[in-house]
């Protein structure tokens, strides 16, 4: 009887009749590597909505300032940098008055690119507690990051406007034109830009965790060599041999021409943006091509 | 009944053993080399089975090795094994938390697994926020948690506080809330892994009870990975059995779950001796074997005899306390008794020989395996053997020779009193 049941059960097996095949999901070891399954992360764009939520709404819980953090900390740095560049080194600010808006605007828009940066480059470590138990498109995350910062942009960019109100009143007018609809096209490519980039170090870090130490300290240099303390122009100037440095940064002319396109004054390089543009885009295909290799399985090394 | 909606072919997972550290990125230059000029990574050639107790050459190891089966629409299947039989492995892949090495599975229809409750909550949010968090991770679309949100809540019972932070919750209401979540999915395939059945009775009766429910009435397939024999027989109609990462057999739950006792009685050897390559600055068992009362090594007893549990321990450490534990199991690995004690050796033991003597006539014939564990003091553990071995209480000339049924695990004779 035990030896029938156990046959029955083999036969069906391993003859299953290929009526009609239609899987609605296959497992399988290797996926192109240019599949981003973007369907899927449609699908799950509650839970990417629910993840920006969590971020935002968790991050001051339990905070006596609680909202006020989003303005106090670029208020400070801004001041910070005030102090640093415009009174003690006494760099001048492309001609943008008074030097706390070039330094601020500078700031916001760096803020985002570091925040979209390290926040992408540990998504996966940190997170690896929910991924070894359960499956949703990994893509959600990243993505969950730079948009949540979107929204810390808008916060600080709205500071930025509230100054640069409060400035005109006090005898300097609002630079107002066209070129601010330019202003998303930027945040666009900042976000390209964090989340390529993003993207491979997280991918690399579930297997080398020296990238991730790595990150926290370079994020922390990468500001001095991105024209957010001094002006481009300042640098060309009087330190001529160095421009090198700072423009093969791709952050330097999305900087710029942020600055550019709010005051007016300073420097809009095109050839640079087209660089930057070419960067980001090239950092994230290679982000997602890594990532594509590494999302599967980086289980079992992370 | 009768449609396939998952069929698993030739799956077989590597993994590496150790730490990834220097050596990984020689590894990962290498492989990535044969790839390029289009030849098998040299890595997944090598490896071997998944067998614990032989210490292997390669740091390589396949932990499931061409497992093929079928799981029919409406069937409740039970996967089976011992501890790194690779039942946790397949349950990841089928998952989705990673990937197979070789291999394809195929599956018709929406799956979810739940190999905890509550993923991703949140400490700081709401328990409304965390229902849609946690819902939307496990594969809800937020429509179908505010269809069911008041469900929900209601199942949990956490109606006053579904706007306090989860971290001001009991652990129970944490728990509650996090079950009600996972108990209100409604995906065709089932994966779930009995992990989740460890904690309290109530709540695992309900977790079982639940899975019954959703098999029965609602006609899904639910994938059951279990050590718990009993619940696979009562849940499962089905059950595989996974052996050193290979399939075993495959057949009726009954069949299976009777299959998996008897390797057991078979694979536990009477006496454990450490393999030499157990080393290093640990204190580990050299040697552990049961004997009757006149120390001669026997593994089989009858009901009244002595059983003396011997420990042979070396100390290659520098520490002096440690305190071992002693667990023996009946073949459904149920745990019978645990014993523990502290020793403190002087500076001279490097070894140490424990007598361990059950009382007489304890337990009802049976087998019996012992698990032994070595803890530095409220520390980490040192050395641990899962059925490390057996021995065996004979039936024959006792009280229980004509028992058919279930007799229980404690040998006694209660008072009567009859008028």
């Amino acid at each position: 009887m035990k030896k029938l049941t156990l046959q029955d059960n083999s036969v069906s097996t391993f003859s299953a009749p290929p009526r009609h095949e239609h899987w609605d999901l296959i497992l399988q070891p290797k996926v192109s590597v240019f599949d981003l399954q973007l369907r899927e992360v449609w699908r799950y764009r509650d839970l990417l909505w629910l993840f920006v939520r969590r971020d935002f709404v968790a991050q001051y819980r339990q905070t006596v300032l609680g909202f006020l953090w989003h303005v106090i900390q670029p208020l400070l740095t801004t001041l910070m940098f005030l102090l640093v560049f415009g009174r003690i080194a006494n760099i001048d600010t492309d001609g943008v008055r008074p030097p706390l808006l070039f330094y601020m605007a500078g700031i916001t828009v760096w803020n985002y690119f570091s925040a979209c940066l390290t926040g992408t480059s540990t998504v996966f470590v940190t997170n690896a507690a929910i991924f070894g138990k359960v499956y949703f498109p990994r893509l959600v995350l990243p993505l969950s990051v730079a948009l949540s910062n979107i929204i810390r942009f808008g916060i600080q960019f709205g500071l930025l406007l509230a100054f640069m109100i409060y400035f005109a009143f006090k005898g300097h007018p609002i630079h107002l034109s066209w070129s601010w609809l330019a202003i998303p096209v930027l945040v666009l490519m900042m976000a390209v830009l964090a989340l390529g980039l993003g993207i491979i170090i997280s991918a690399m870090t579930t297997k080398y965790r020296d990238l991730s130490v790595l990150m926290t300290f370079a994020i922390q240099l990468a500001v001095y060599v991105t024209p957010i303390g001094y002006p481009l122009s300042y640098l060309k100037q009087h330190h001529a041999s160095y421009v090198w440095i700072i423009n093969t940064n791709p952050v330097t002319s999305i900087v710029e021409a942020f600055r550019y396109v709010i005051f007016g004054k300073g420097t809009l390089d095109f050839s640079g943006l087209a660089y930057s543009l070419g960067f980001a885009i090239a950092s994230l295909i290679i982000g997602i091509v890594i990532f594509n290799k590494v999302e599967k399985t980086f289980m079992d090394t992370v | 009944m009768g449609e396939t909606v998952i069929r698993i072919e030739n799956v077989s997972k590597q993994y590496r053993l150790g730490v990834t550290g220097t050596g990984s990125l020689a590894h990962d230059l290498n492989r990535w080399w044969h790839t390029i000029r289009g030849n098998e990574d040299p890595y997944l050639r090598v490896g071997e089975e998944n067998d614990r107790t032989k210490s292997g050459s390669s740091e390589y190891v396949w932990a499931l090795q061409d497992i093929s089966f079928d799981v029919k629409h409406g069937e409740v299947l039970g996967i089976v094994g011992r501890n790194g039989a690779g039942k946790s492995t397949l349950l990841k892949i089928l998952s989705r938390t990673t990937a197979p090495s070789k291999g394809q599975i195929k599956i018709r229809g929406r799956i979810a697994s739940l190999l905890e409750v509550g993923t991703g909550f949140h400490p700081e949010l709401s328990g409304r926020d965390n229902i849609f968090l946690n819902g939307s991770i496990l594969g809800m679309t937020a429509r179908e948690i505010r269809k069911k949100f008041d469900e929900i809540v209601d199942f949990a019972g956490v109606e006053r506080y579904i706007d306090t932070p989860v971290k001001r919750y009991s652990s129970g209401m944490y728990v509650r809330l996090a079950f009600a979540v996972a108990a209100h999915l409604e995906p065709e395939i089932l994966v779930v892994d009995e992990v989740l059945a460890v904690g309290d009775v109530e709540f695992q009766n309900k977790c079982l009870g639940k899975m019954r429910e959703v098999s029965t009435r609602e006609g899904r397939t639910v994938l059951f990975v279990s050590h718990n024999m009993a619940a696979v027989n009562t849940l499962c109609d089905k059950a595989v059995l996974l052996k050193f990462g290979r399939l075993a057999s495959i057949g009726t739950a009954t069949d299976i779950v009777n299959t998996y006792m008897n390797h057991l009685k078979q694979e536990v050897p009477p006496v454990y001796q450490a393999p030499d390559t157990k080393s290093g600055n640990a204190i580990v068992f050299e040697k552990v074997y049961v004997s009757n009362a006149a120390g001669e090594p026997v593994s089989e007893y009858a009901l009244e005899e002595q059983v003396v549990i011997n420990l042979e321990i070396g100390n290659r450490s520098w520490n002096r306390d440690f305190s071992i534990g002693l667990s023996i199991n009946d073949m459904n690995e149920r745990r019978m008794l645990i014993d523990q004690r502290q020793i403190s050796c002087t500076s001279d033991d490097r070894n140490i020989r424990c007598r361990i003597s059950l009382p007489p006539a304890l337990l009802t014939p049976n087998s019996y395996t012992i698990d032994l564990a070595i803890e530095k003091v409220g520390a980490e553990v040192m050395d641990f053997l899962k059925n490390a071995i057996k021995f065996e209480i004979l039936r024959a000339n006792t009280k229980y020779e004509y028992i058919s049924y279930d007799y229980g695990i404690i040998n006694t004779t209660c008072k009567w009193e009859i008028r």
